[in-house]
């Protein structure tokens, strides 16, 4: 038996079991927030490893999709029409977000896409009567899908566990159909890519939609989770915590964002209960991860675990992600 | 009318501050052409540094423009530190050194709450600008009036510097094409930091002069780099002229939005620029598209 599938059965059997052998309550809640984390960096990780497109305004997409399921159940909708609601406002979200900042790459994406985010921080912020303002909207109750309470944090773990799964299936399909074939040639040789007829733009334009699909789920379940959201959840800070985890973990993989969201929430939530500076670690770590480990916690440790065994295999050592790819 | 025209000399104050914030962000993004994420930092750092010492430390109580000076120039060290040591590692990979920048930012922002704590300080107008104009029936702070002659003069300055010395010259072959530049002999990589030193010298300076009027606060940073980023975008990158007619009018869009529209004073603030990024990508006065 090779290691990886063993591997995973390990990893699927622990996290199955997760709050059987988690010290507590608390734990288990910080499972469920990186499992929604993770969800949110798969997503952007789709436009970020896979398309070379770097979004600085992703939190923007994930705090609407929060406050429109929030508004929806304000209103006195039940939780399934808010959820869906929520989701089809997201994706529609980030459909105008493509339409305007697909017209470039490189810098000019991070700075349309920096810009959309403000502007929904803005919005949430200023336009009070709408969102609160600064008070933030709060969910009085998560629902109850088949009759399981999800105000129960084992149950709510559970529910996260199962989208999270599903959310990982989709982005492997994803990765291996032929779209996602061409979306990493588009990353690589956009203009070869247009050569051989392929129409570059509908191609990002598809991973833009798929990025704000699981971004809208991660949102979701993100203003289930604390049952509250307010303007800082859009704020620029946020929007470069969920970048962190993708590049740090290893953009362009599949495993990288979902450590990278691990790294980032257990430093944002237990080592903060220790040390008082967590902003300033994680800035550390960004800039140090940029300059030392440029492709990310994963593949560099894969490099390193190779090299460690001598089986230098042909090919890459170092699988060049998004971030270090040319536009 | 009073009303209109004590808003109009806020915002061309504001858009004074504005130019001094972004003038060195143009030039930054026009010569390393990244967005420097550090930006707002730097302008919070030289506010905090130089309210620590005009309110005094270790004893020593400074005046207000020699503190101004002194922040400057530490800023602009910090600046060039954190280009030799850190941007400069990650050569031509721009999405990497945006990043580098992102993250510094977020330790910038931390180490001020650190040193300084949550409170907000205030900085004491110094006591030469603290009265009133008078116009008729308009009454100005001196201050405020104060702020815009000192905008023009670095304006000026800047101008000269860029277009009538060596160093502006080498500047300015620079920006428009790094490479010919050196070919033909001019070091652009040691242009690099001495670009960044004076950005973040000017950005550190824009918030200690800024520091009577916005006071001095954790998130200044945050509020402050967005806007550097709409004047830069409106007006081009690289530009001098275009950052001072972009300061300008977002110095007034900031100002009229707040009073007129204040639910939706940030959609009027990003919006035009969205347009100018969708229309007209290489910005008012542009040299090149970012």
């Amino acid at each position: 038996m090779s290691a990886r599938p063993f591997a995973i059965a390990v990893a699927f059997v622990a996290l199955a079991t997760l709050p059987h052998w988690m010290p507590g309550i608390y734990y288990v809640n910080v499972a469920s927030q990186i499992l929604f984390y993770a969800v949110f960096a798969l997503g952007l990780n789709v436009l970020v490893g896979y398309a070379g497109l770097v979004s600085l305004g992703h939190a923007g997409l994930f705090g609407v999709t929060a406050y429109a399921a929030g508004y929806m159940l304000q209103l006195g909708f039940g939780h399934p029409l808010a959820i869906l609601a929520a989701l089809v406002i997201g994706v529609a979200s980030m459909a105008i977000y493509a339409a305007l900042s697909l017209r470039s790459t490189g810098i000019g994406f991070i700075m349309i896409t920096l810009a959309l985010g403000e502007i929904l921080w803005g919005l949430a912020y200023r336009w009070i009567s709408l969102t609160g303002g600064d008070n933030g909207l709060s969910v009085k109750t998560r629902p109850e899908p088949f009759g399981f309470s999800l105000s129960d944090a084992n149950t709510f773990y559970y529910a996260t566990l199962v989208i999270f799964l599903l959310s990982l299936a989709a982005a492997m399909v994803f990765v291996r159909s032929p779209l996602g074939a061409a979306l990493m040639g588009t990353r690589d040789q956009p203009r070869r890519m247009n050569a051989l007829g392929y129409h570059v733009w509908a191609i990002r334009f598809c991973a833009c939609l798929f990025s704000g699909l699981l971004t809208a789920v991660s949102g979701i379940l993100f203003v289930y989770y604390t049952q509250f959201i307010s303007p800082q959840t859009l704020a620029l800070t946020s929007s470069a915590e969920v970048l962190l985890m993708v590049i740090s973990g290893g953009a362009g993989t599949l495993l990288g964002p979902i450590v990278g969201a691990g790294l980032v929430v257990v430093v944002k939530t237990v080592v903060s209960g220790f040390i008082e500076r967590w902003n300033f670690l994680l800035g550390a770590i960004f800039v140090a991860i940029v300059i030392l480990m440029p492709e990310g916690l994963v593949p560099g440790t894969a490099r390193l675990w190779r090299l460690a065994w001598r089986k230098r295999e042909p090919g890459p050592g170092a699988i060049k992600g998004g971030a270090g790819a040319k536009p | 009318m009073n009303f209109w025209l004590v808003l109009t000399v806020n915002s061309i104050t504001f858009g004074g501050l504005l130019f001094l914030l972004s003038a060195g962000f143009s030039l930054i993004f026009g010569l390393m052409r990244i967005p420097n994420l550090t930006h707002g930092s730097l302008f919070m750092l030289g506010a905090y540094i130089g309210a620590t010492f005009v309110i005094g430390i270790l004893g020593v109580k400074m005046n207000f423009w020699l503190a101004a000076v002194l922040a400057t120039l530490s800023v602009a060290l910090l600046g060039a530190l954190a280009e030799r040591m850190l941007l400069r590692r990650l050569p031509g990979d721009q999405l990497a050194q945006v990043l580098v920048t992102l993250g510094l930012s977020f330790m910038a922002a931390d180490f001020c709450l650190m040193v300084w704590g949550g409170d907000p300080l205030s900085v004491t107008t110094p006591p030469e600008l603290a009265g009133f104009a008078r116009f008729g029936a308009l009454v100005f702070p001196n201050y405020r009036l104060a702020i815009i002659v000192i905008a023009f003069v670095v304006a000026v300055g800047l101008w000269l510097l860029l277009d009538r010395t060596r160093l502006g010259a080498m500047i300015r072959a620079g920006v428009d094409d790094p490479d010919m530049a050196r070919v033909v002999g001019i070091r652009v990589s040691q242009l690099f930091t001495i670009v960044f030193a004076l950005g973040a010298g000017l950005a550190a300076f824009a918030g200690i002069i800024g520091g009577p009027i916005l006071s001095v606060y954790p998130g200044l940073d945050q509020d402050m780099l967005p806007l550097a980023l709409v004047v830069v975008i409106l007006g081009g990158t690289g530009s001098l002229l275009g950052s001072f007619v972009g300061s300008i009018i977002v110095g007034f869009i900031y100002n009229f939005g707040q009073a007129l529209l204040p639910e939706l004073a940030y959609f009027v603030l990003f919006f035009p620029m969205l347009l100018v990024l969708l229309l007209r990508p290489q910005g008012l006065f542009g040299r090149h598209v970012p």
